[in-house]
């Protein structure tokens, strides 16, 4: 059955419950987790018994005649930043290491609902803050496509799992580029929603103005079937909009004729590799052969983007990360002496280095005598970052960038300089800013590493991201090729 | 700009956040590099400019005061790394008089 590994659900689905059971397919892909983990770990707890359980269940609903909802059966990854009732929730981080939600994410929920059999919790960056995994509490993950590279972050393990056939589909949280990156590094396509459209209840907040949760998956038609299951408003969440949720798989159809697609001068510039470049404008040339209009517009804020998501992004994190003090849940020092040192040391013993950081960076920012110069200042160029967007779009209606300027890097690379760590995300991460809709699709491959294409769209307007992406696919096959890793 | 220790031990104060001097002495570096970069943000006016505090159009949001039950005092309670009688445990908080 381990040819039912790496093909896309919607092809399965039709043979579900004749050619194979639903137990046999999550059997296919718990073989493939088994056999390649050693090598990948991109899992931190895998819930083997609980699949199969669920599998079985399954299969006795499909006997007894009953209709399956949309997701029966597909065996997905979670980040583990998204709250599991019963199963441990660690972030990646030692505070948490025995964690156990006493309740589930909503959008765990709703994709359960949908059928979706859990795999397991995958690997992250410590509370989501990094660009290649290593800065998880426990271990790197590795890049299935070359294990001496990353897989970029902080869904690192979510990405890398879909890529080596140890899950179907995957949710991860992006608070600045935290599922395209990685998705872009693995060969994947990962898609980060409209601020808004998901349900944040149960995600493990770092940056609460940034972050969304969003699918993994193999092709754009996978990602539309889990990005429903998992939209829409929620009570749990008040930022999570009440807007209908369209049906984004029957959006996928329509082609791009006459759809009008801006490159962004800025993000073409110094920095990006240049096969990466020659790849993304391949593919922005296969739109423009399939009927779109192509333009160039600008984006002069790119380059205060970074420091201004940084500044947030830390401001808010001081403040999520301010519960982590050793009473109520999570780990607790041993060393205390008094309330004071409870919390200190908790927190120097729980936290590790790059979490300390940005905890330090937000805590100054939003310090007196430098909240004026720095956190309002950036909240200011958020604004501006929002208007370049608005203009934009005004003039097109889907953006095209690369995702990462460089196709991957190598472990242990970018760790010794913070810095050069956050330029990984300077693509991803003024979407956030401005809270828009983001995928990345595979495009092509640099030295051996895949490459992804980014298409940037209009608040709420997944839609004709997902058309424009689907079209894009529907024309090539970079989307089709699998790791060497996973073919054995 | 430049991150003194003085300025990290104050930070690591508000923070909660104990420190080695090894690790002072490495965020002093790092924080100021990092700082001195995002000072370009400097260069780019913003005066008059609104902040953005979230990317949506949308501020107050009420629902309708309904009660509705919460999680189980036991599961909750139970998460905590010491617990006695239904109540977290933690050191004292204010002095015995004496």
């Amino acid at each position: 059955m381990r040819e039912l590994v790496g093909r896309p659900y919607h092809e399965l689905r039709p043979r579900l419950g004749k050619d194979f059971s639903v137990a046999e397919l999550v059997e296919a892909y718990l073989q493939t987790l088994e056999a390649l983990e050693p090598h990948v770990r991109a899992y931190l707890t895998v819930t083997a018994e609980e699949a199969r359980q669920q599998a079985r269940a399954l299969d006795q609903r499909l006997a007894a005649g009953e209709s399956l909802p949309p997701l029966a059966g597909m065996p997905v990854a979670l980040k583990d930043n998204l709250c599991t009732r019963g199963v441990r929730t660690t972030c990646g981080s030692k505070i948490l290491e025995s964690f156990v939600p006493p309740y589930d994410a909503t959008a765990v929920r709703r994709l359960q609902e949908a059928g979706a059999v859990v795999l397991g919790k995958t690997n992250l960056d410590e509370f989501a803050m990094g660009s290649s995994t290593e800065n998880s509490g426990f271990f790197p993950t590795r890049n299935p496509w070359d294990l001496d590279c990353v897989p970029g972050g902080s869904s690192g393990g979510s990405a890398a799992a879909v890529a080596a056939g140890e899950a179907l589909a995957a949710l991860g949280s992006d608070t600045g580029g935290s599922i395209r990156q990685p998705a872009s590094l693995c060969g994947v396509v990962g898609l980060k929603p409209t601020y808004g459209r998901v349900s944040r209840y149960g995600l493990v907040a770092f940056a609460s103005s940034l972050d969304q949760i969003g699918p993994f998956a193999l092709d754009v038609h996978d990602c539309a079937l889990v990005l429903q299951a998992i939209s829409g408003h929620d009570p749990q969440d008040s930022t999570s909009v009440d807007l209908p949720v369209p049906d984004f798989v029957a959006a996928l159809e329509g082609g791009v004729r006459g759809v009008r697609v801006g490159l962004p001068t800025e993000f073409f510039g110094e920095g990006l590799q240049p096969e990466v470049r020659q790849a993304v404008l391949d593919a922005v040339r296969v739109l423009e052969g399939l009927g779109a209009q192509v333009e160039e517009v600008r984006l002069p804020t790119l380059e205060y983007a970074l420091p201004t998501y940084y500044l947030i992004a830390c401001a808010e994190a001081s403040s999520n990360l301010a519960r982590y003090d050793g009473v109520a849940y999570g780990y607790r020092s041993p060393r205390a002496r008094d309330l004071y040192t409870l919390y200190s040391r908790t927190r120097a013993e729980g936290f590790g280095p790059e979490v300390k950081r940005r905890i330090m960076l937000g805590t100054f920012a939003l310090s007196a005598g430098y909240y004026e110069g720095f956190y309002k200042k950036a909240q200011q160029v958020r604004t501006l970052v929002r208007r370049d967007f608005d203009r934009c779009f005004h003039e097109v209606d889907v953006l095209a960038t690369p995702t990462s300027p460089v196709a991957g890097f190598r472990l242990g690379e970018r760790t010794a300089d913070p810095l050069q760590m956050y330029l990984a995300d300077v693509y991803t991460i003024p979407v956030n800013l401005a809270g828009l809709p983001g995928i990345s699709v595979p495009c092509g491959f640099a030295g051996g590493l895949p490459v992804g294409l980014q298409l940037v769209g209009r608040p709420f307007d997944e839609a004709t991201l997902l058309r424009v992406a689907y079209a894009y696919q529907q024309a090539t096959d970079w989307h089709r090729r699998r790791c060497p890793l996973q073919m054995g | 700009m430049r991150i003194t220790p003085e300025v990290v031990e104050r930070v690591a104060r508000l923070s909660r956040l104990e420190l080695t001097a090894e690790e002072q002495a490495t965020f002093a570096a790092q924080l100021s590099s990092i700082l001195e970069y995002f000072a370009r943000l400097d260069r780019l006016p913003t005066e008059g400019v609104e902040p953005t505090s979230h990317a949506l159009r949308i501020t107050n949001v009420f629902r309708p005061d309904h009660v509705t039950p919460s999680l189980p005092v036991e599961d909750v309670v139970g998460m905590a790394p010491q617990a006695q009688e239904g109540f977290v445990v933690v050191p004292r908080v204010l002095e015995a008089e004496e």
